[in-house]
């Protein structure tokens, strides 16, 4: 955006993209399908959140955009962006109700209409427009209020949305809880948080926020403040608590959440597989899946009696497997040892079909079933005892998880590891470092191969067969996305990153239709708002804002020397 | 002497001129053993020949848009699949309507003008935004960034699509005009794809000279020689880069109403496969040129549509043509390993590439 653009004229510009925003979350049908859900009992649905949350955030940017030195303006140009956004709202009920959309937008419906004009038809446009010009004034004061203020209703509204949206998971957990369980009745109502919930949950967090917000750096450097000694045995307890819950999650959780947190698992070990790829070694591969799809079939094909080959129990076949996914990393790894950047990824890509395309087709079907895909996977087990309810299998997984994190985290600082990174800055720099490129970049797609054949591994055995289309290219860009997500490079950021793209959406399944319009959208944002992720590594951060930091830091020099 | 020739080639060049003699031994042999079995008669072969022809010249007209937009940004732009399914798509339910008041029938090419410029506008439209919201921002940004900001706007395309419309695949009404046959020199060629090819070759000769002799097709190639001196030259960089993704939109639009006449189906993933498709095609040409990407298309086209039957099916494969598109993978692969500056390709700089 143009830098000395006036505040006003920008306020109108992003107010227009406002209204495109509503227009399109409603006519794609999530505004209706989303306002199912009540966050608070019969007063605030999710689909009135979405639409609220569109106006709050555009009008943020725009009183941004004017600055905190011209309050007036600032209140004012938010809510003339909101305005605009509500507008498109109206402008789609009136046109509505005069043409019939649905025969092109099917998700046009009588029933959008009502959701839209607050189920009272087209009287409601003036209190769309009343709604606009409210939420456009919340931002506005939102920006005006001192950071702390800010920072508390920002926190304290966002714990009552998420629980408000989660309420079917979290319900039943809390329920588990004895005593606590009482909770339960204060907080929610039949459909959504009940209105005392809600404010009791909103008046918490925020004293809790508050509170931190004014002592938490005093907290901070305390600990900071502490011997050597003391703080590293507080670090390890720290260390051992979280074990502890680690431990006794599935426990807690029951068993739907249970399952989530395996696939989360699964995709944890993708990721972290991946990272060492793309985020370490700066490869980016679009192809990852044919990894897994490699373990899941060599599984598949060593253990099941179905084909009848081998028939081993898992453990024999793991080394296979393992031995496999690194093969196929230095098989697929040789051919685009000499392309970067794109023309990596359109290659991988293309062989990441190659591999799906063969499995399905009916030329190999005899030895790895073809569309049909292989059945009768045993169950893992060892010594007797068997996993298979997702909450015994969610130990393995996490005994698999913990393995590679440490190993990703050990390669990371290795001499290994920092090759990875000198190859991801520059290639040719690297070389004339006496890095030898074809073996780095070989180990890192034969380690991120393992991996990935180890999940595989995995998969197939929790889901007891395969089929090849588990392994569409949806998963490898579901992998990319989390890992940019999360922050290339960072393995807590994997984890991140899972949570947040597999994890989330299988929380929210009955809106699984608007997965990957998210997902891409979330993509987007990322790279256009914040491209080092939500939980960065250092390192990327400091190269990705080094701009910045120059620019802040001439800014400083020139008000100085003024 | 043998000393010098061991520090030239590598091992890993060895494997891979043992990969690539390899996959020419069996195309080669396959070849032989299907022309030997005689399974298919000449007849058959020229309806390939012709299947490919059309299939491969909606290829060449998308990839034109690709080669385009990586001349002026040196990116790959993973949504163009989305701008050629956006038109067709749109356009879908002009064409319905025609076909219910039944103009259809009555002055098909009239409407036909009207579902193209409807589908091409569409498109144009799509591309236009995609490049001012998604990617003009990230000018400068490290390569990846923009890439897989690609990747996330094609996603989000597909499934705006398909929440606007709907996921099911919509039928393409049939149009009278193309249905049945003509016999030109004693061969059986179906209207359609006839039609289909003569299109998009006058759509692509159209293309061509407007980038080679409007003001802004000089400025596009301008701009994707050199920015700065472009720049001093007085050119609009930014603008020139939003009229490339206007004119690749147009040009997808219409192949996208091209491939919907020949399949006669929209569904919002139809642009995902032709997409890379293009891409390959663009970079078999020589990616950044664009006679490179025509000729890349309908190469790809012509390999992807005989290639099952002519090397698979003398190698005793089962049902060939469920491997066409692993046969355009591999093509892919093979001509980034081997040739990456493609048919016609501009030499690239290693470093751009």
């Amino acid at each position: 955006m143009n830098q000395d653009q006036s505040p006003w004229r920008y306020a109108v510009n992003i107010g227009l993209i406002g209204a495109l925003t509503v227009v399109m979350l409603s006519l794609i049908g999530m505004v209706e399908s989303f306002s199912k859900r009540d966050i608070i009992y019969r007063v605030v649905t999710m689909g009135n959140t979405l639409l609220l949350l569109t106006a709050i955030f555009l009008s943020y940017l725009a009183a941004k955009k004017a600055g905190r030195e011209h309050a007036a303006t600032a209140v004012g140009s938010a809510i003339l962006t909101a305005v605009i956004t509500a507008a498109g709202v109206a402008l789609l009920v009136a046109i509505g109700k005069t043409i019939n959309l649905r025969m092109v937008f099917i998700n046009a419906s009588p029933v959008l209409y009502q959701i839209l004009t607050f189920y009272i038809g087209p009287k409601g446009i003036p209190l769309v427009l009343l709604g606009g010009l409210l939420s456009g004034l919340a931002a506005g004061l939102l920006f005006l209020a001192p950071p702390s203020i800010r920072k508390t209703i920002i926190t304290a509204l966002s714990a009552v949305v998420i629980a408000g949206v989660l309420q079917d998971m979290l319900r039943p957990v809390i329920a588990l809880w004895g005593p606590l369980a009482k909770i339960n009745l204060f907080l929610f109502a039949a459909n959504g948080l009940s209105i005392k919930g809600a404010i009791g949950l909103f008046v918490v967090v925020a004293i809790l926020v508050y509170v931190w917000g004014q002592k938490g750096s005093a907290v901070k450097t305390k600990v900071q403040g502490l011997p050597a000694g003391q703080q590293r045995n507080l670090k390890l307890a720290s260390m051992l608590v979280l074990a502890f819950i680690l431990l006794v999650l599935p426990k807690i959780l029951g068993l739907f959440l249970s399952e989530v947190l395996t696939i989360v698992g699964l995709y944890v070990l993708l990721g972290l597989g991946l990272n060492i790829v793309v985020g370490f070694a700066g490869l980016l591969d679009l192809g990852y899946v044919a990894f897994f799809a490699v373990g899941s079939y060599v599984v598949a094909i060593l253990t099941s009696p179905e084909l009848g080959f081998f028939s081993m129990n898992f453990w024999t076949a793991l080394p296979f497997v393992i031995a496999a996914g690194i093969l196929s990393g230095v098989l697929l790894g040789v051919p685009v040892l000499k392309m970067r950047g794109d023309y990596l990824a359109i290659a991988t890509l293309g062989f990441g079909e190659i591999i799906r395309i063969l499995v399905l087709s009916d030329w190999l079907r005899p030895w790895i079933g073809g569309a049909q895909g292989i059945g009768q996977i045993p169950n893992i087990s060892i010594a007797g005892y068997t996993f298979t309810t997702p909450q015994q299998v969610y130990y393995f997984i996490l005994a698999g998880c913990l393995l590679v994190g440490f190993i990703s985290w050990r390669l990371r600082d290795s001499r290994l590891g920092r090759a990875w990174m000198a190859v991801r800055e520059d290639e040719d720099v690297a070389q004339a470092m006496g890095i030898n490129l074809v073996a780095t970049k070989l180990m890192a797609f034969a380690t991120g191969a393992g991996f990935s054949a180890l999940s595989g591994a995995i998969f197939a055995t929790k889901i007891g067969s395969v089929y090849p289309h588990s392994f569409n290219v949806i998963v490898s860009i579901n992998i990319i996305c989390l890992i940019i997500v999360g922050g290339m490079g960072s393995i807590p950021g994997v984890i991140v990153g899972a949570f947040a793209l597999v994890g989330l959406p299988e929380l929210l399944r009955e809106f699984a239709e608007f997965r990957l319009l998210v997902y891409g959208a979330a993509l987007v944002a990322m790279m256009l708002l914040k491209p080092e992720g939500l939980w960065p590594d250092v390192k990327r951060r400091r190269e990705l804002h080094i701009d910045e930091d120059e620019n802040v830091a001439e800014a400083e020099e020139a008000t100085v020397s003024a | 002497m043998f000393q010098r020739i061991r520090e030239r080639i590598s091992p890993t060049d060895v494997v891979m001129w043992l990969i690539g003699g390899g996959l020419l031994f069996l195309v080669v042999w396959g070849s032989i053993a299907t022309l030997i079995k005689g399974t298919y008669t000449a007849r058959h072969w020229i309806d390939f020949i012709i299947f490919g022809l059309a299939q491969g010249s909606v290829y060449a007209l998308i990839a034109t848009g690709y080669t385009m937009v990586y001349g002026v940004l040196r990116m790959i732009n993973f949504a163009h699949g989305e701008v050629f399914m956006s038109g067709p798509y749109t356009a879908y339910f002009v064409a319905a309507w025609f076909y219910r008041t039944g103009w259809l029938d009555t002055n098909p090419i009239s409407c036909l003008a009207a579902i193209f410029l409807v589908s091409m506008s569409v498109s144009v439209t799509i591309a236009f935004f995609l490049e001012r919201i998604a990617y003009r921002p990230l000018r400068g940004a490290p390569r990846l960034i923009p890439l897989i900001t690609a990747i996330g706007a094609s996603f989000f395309l597909q499934y705006l699509f398909r929440g606007l419309y709907g996921s099911s695949f919509q039928a393409y009404p049939d149009i009278a005009m193309l249905e049945g046959h003509w016999v030109i020199w004693g061969i059986r060629i179906l209207k359609f794809q006839a039609v289909v090819i003569v299109a998009a070759i006058v759509l692509m000769f159209a293309l061509y000279s407007f980038v080679m002799k409007s003001r802004i097709g000089k400025a596009i190639r301008s701009v994707s020689e050199d920015k700065e001196a472009s720049a001093l030259m007085g050119i609009d960089v930014d603008k020139m880069i939003s009229m490339t993704f206007v004119v690749g939109g147009a040009a997808a639009g219409a192949a996208g109403v091209l491939y919907a006449i020949m399949f006669k189906q929209v569904h919002f993933f139809m642009g995902f496969i032709p997409g890379i498709k293009a891409f390959t095609a663009a970079v078999l040409g020589g990616i950044g040129n664009i006679p490179g990407a025509m000729l890349g298309g309908i190469f790809l086209g012509l390999v992807e549509s005989v290639g099952p039957s002519l090397f698979l099916d003398g190698l005793g494969i089962v049902a060939p043509y469920q491997l066409k598109d692993a046969i355009a993978f591999t093509m892919l692969v093979m001509v980034l390993i081997f040739r990456p500056t493609g048919i016609l390709g501009e030499r690239l700089a290693v470093k751009k590439a």
